[in-house]
């Protein structure tokens, strides 16, 4: 595996995934859209029940969930799928392209991705909103980087077990969606009644999102540590399920 | 004598119950464009990705310059270069991104440009995948298997799906990977392709091997009929009695004007004109009907190659 072999290869897909303009919409656009949306409901005094913070100051890194669940589960299966339906995965397998150096730049190339909707999200909720931040910004980034690899890994694991891009599709979508409602990415958990909040504990967006709340209000990693054990778990398990059943035709 | 670029032996393959390839056997040597033709099912495609190492051979033994192509994969693909049937690029990438990513994969890569200057892409660089026309696309897929430099080019249903034209140029295209020194490996379905083309060709029905040789030869093998068929104004007996002492001439037929010369030499046709020519004796509606591969394959299979 060469640097400037990686680095061809995670730019390429990098620009194949800013060539769809749905996948573009979905991960750099969406939340901040629903950001302004929602202020624009709410706006952000502080409140009570949010502990005196205002409705936008914790729901920026909430949305951080949004972006991380949307591009793992949602804009990795079905393009990888779809690469394996047309054959271009199959076109590789005649190369001397490694796997590893498949898998790095794939990686690295969603995460970049995820990562610009994240500074676009930050940016809009700072500029339109004036959100609090009291975190540490590395802590802030390490968090996003573990909740989106552990994302990417449970994506590659319906790309590896769905039959077909369309049931990837589907898959993905039966389970995103009901995470971003439940897990409070989009409402605070603060507003969800306690039987939801009990059937989130078993969802692992929550998890991301506790994370990102946690860190953007700088709690010290020693008050999160379920939720990096947690991540860091589904990142393994998935990690290992998708190098056993991952198909290349 | 040099090692060959290919040597099968007793390749085996099956899909369930279905023996794709039963027990087939051959070489390739250095330089050769070699053909597997056969009707679809047949197991040319099996057979190239077994050799491709993308499908794990149930029994036999395959070496690719040397190596064995699925526990050596990255020393054999490094010095391999593949054509897939049905194989797409990512709707949009674009042709010179491909060559670029492609480049990328292989430890000694060619400069792409000549090779899409040669190839007839230059003005096409920018354009998305999706964009290209089927030429192109096929053109493109022969630029990607040939910038990691190969020694062996492998070919899989190059121009299925093309017009005439199209795939006549496609040929010449092959003959340059040929010219530059390289192996060719190539499955059709199309036997004029297979005669055109190919140094030698494999002839594949139902998973075994039905004839080996070079196109000619197994022509020639044959011992099959070439007619020649013209009608002549005032032809006499006489005339037809000269064109029946020509050397090679089995048999000849007339009626009314019409004559038909049979016999086993494909050099029938000019002592036959320099006889009329003679007899000074005008012709018309000349024709000549010579064995193909076409009746190789009837003669031994006893099918139509299309059915």
């Amino acid at each position: 595996m060469s640097i400037h072999g990686l680095s061809i290869f995670t730019w390429t897909q990098a620009k194949l995934y800013l060539r769809e303009p749905i996948a573009t919409f979905f991960t750099i656009f969406f939340a901040p859209l629903f950001l302004v949306l929602f202020g624009l409901i709410y706006g952000n005094e502080p409140s009570d029940i949010l502990g005196g913070r205002g409705s936008m100051d914790v729901t920026v890194p909430a949305y951080l969930g949004i972006i991380i669940v949307t591009v793992g589960l949602i804009g990795l299966p079905i393009q990888t799928s779809v690469n394996r339906e047309l054959g271009i995965l199959r076109r590789y397998r005649v190369t001397p392209l490694r796997p590893l150096t498949y898998i790095i730049a794939d990686v690295t190339a969603y995460w970049a991705m995820a990562l610009a909707g994240m500074v676009l999200l930050v940016v809009v909720g700072k500029l339109v909103y004036d959100v609090r931040f009291e975190g540490n910004i590395l802590n802030v980034l390490a968090g996003f980087t573990l909740g989106i690899l552990a994302f990417l890994a449970i994506g590659f694991v319906i790309a590896s077990l769905a039959p077909s891009a369309r049931v990837a599709q589907t898959l993905g979508m039966v389970l995103s969606y009901p995470m971003m409602f439940l897990c409070g990415a989009t409402i605070p958990f603060e507003l969800l009644p306690s039987s939801v909040q009990r059937i989130a504990d078993f969802l692992p967006l929550t998890y991301v999102v506790k994370l990102m709340r946690g860190l953007w209000v700088g709690e010290p990693w020693s008050d999160l540590w379920l939720e990096v054990a947690v991540l860091t778990g589904i990142l393994v398990i998935c990690g290992v399920i998708s190098a056993r059943f991952f198909r290349w035709e | 004598m040099t090692e060959p670029v290919i040597a099968v032996e007793s390749l085996e393959k099956s899909y369930g119950s279905v023996r794709a390839v039963d027990a087939i056997s051959f070489e390739v040597a250095e330089g050769e464009i070699f053909g597997v033709v056969g009707p679809n099912g047949a197991g040319k495609t099996t057979t190239i990705e077994c050799l491709e190492g993308l499908r794990r051979p149930d029994g036999g033994h395959v070496r690719v310059l040397g190596l064995d192509p699925r526990q050596d994969r990255f020393a054999v693909t490094e010095r391999i270069g593949a054509q897939l049937q049905e194989c797409a690029l990512p709707a949009r990438l674009r042709v010179g991104e491909a060559l670029r990513l492609f480049a990328s994969f292989y430890s000694r890569p060619l400069e792409p440009k000549p090779i899409l200057e040669g190839l007839g892409l230059a003005d096409r660089t920018n354009v998305p995948f999706a964009d290209l026309s089927g030429g192109q696309k096929q053109r493109l897929s022969i630029a990607l298997a040939l910038v990691g430099d190969p020694r062996l080019v492998f070919f899989d249903e190059l121009t299925s799906g093309l017009d005439p034209q199209a795939r006549h140029a496609t040929w010449d295209l092959v003959r340059d990977v040929r010219a530059k020194g390289k192996t060719v490996f190539l499955t059709t379905h199309y036997m004029e392709e297979a005669e055109r083309l190919c140094d030698r060709v494999m002839i594949i029905d139902a998973g075994r091997i039905v004839a080996l040789d070079a196109p000619a030869a197994l022509i020639r093998a044959l011992g099959a009929e070439q007619r020649v068929a013209f009608g002549a104004d005032g032809i006499g007996d006489d005339v037809v009695g000269t064109l029946r002492a020509i050397t090679g001439v089995e048999r000849v037929e007339r009626s009314g004007e019409r004559v038909a010369v049979y016999g086993q030499s494909d050099r029938l046709l000019t002592p036959i004109l320099e006889v009329l020519q003679e007899a000074h004796l005008s012709f018309h509606d000349l024709q000549t009907e010579q064995p193909n591969l076409e009746d190789v394959f009837l003669t031994l299979t006893g099918r139509e190659m299309r059915d």
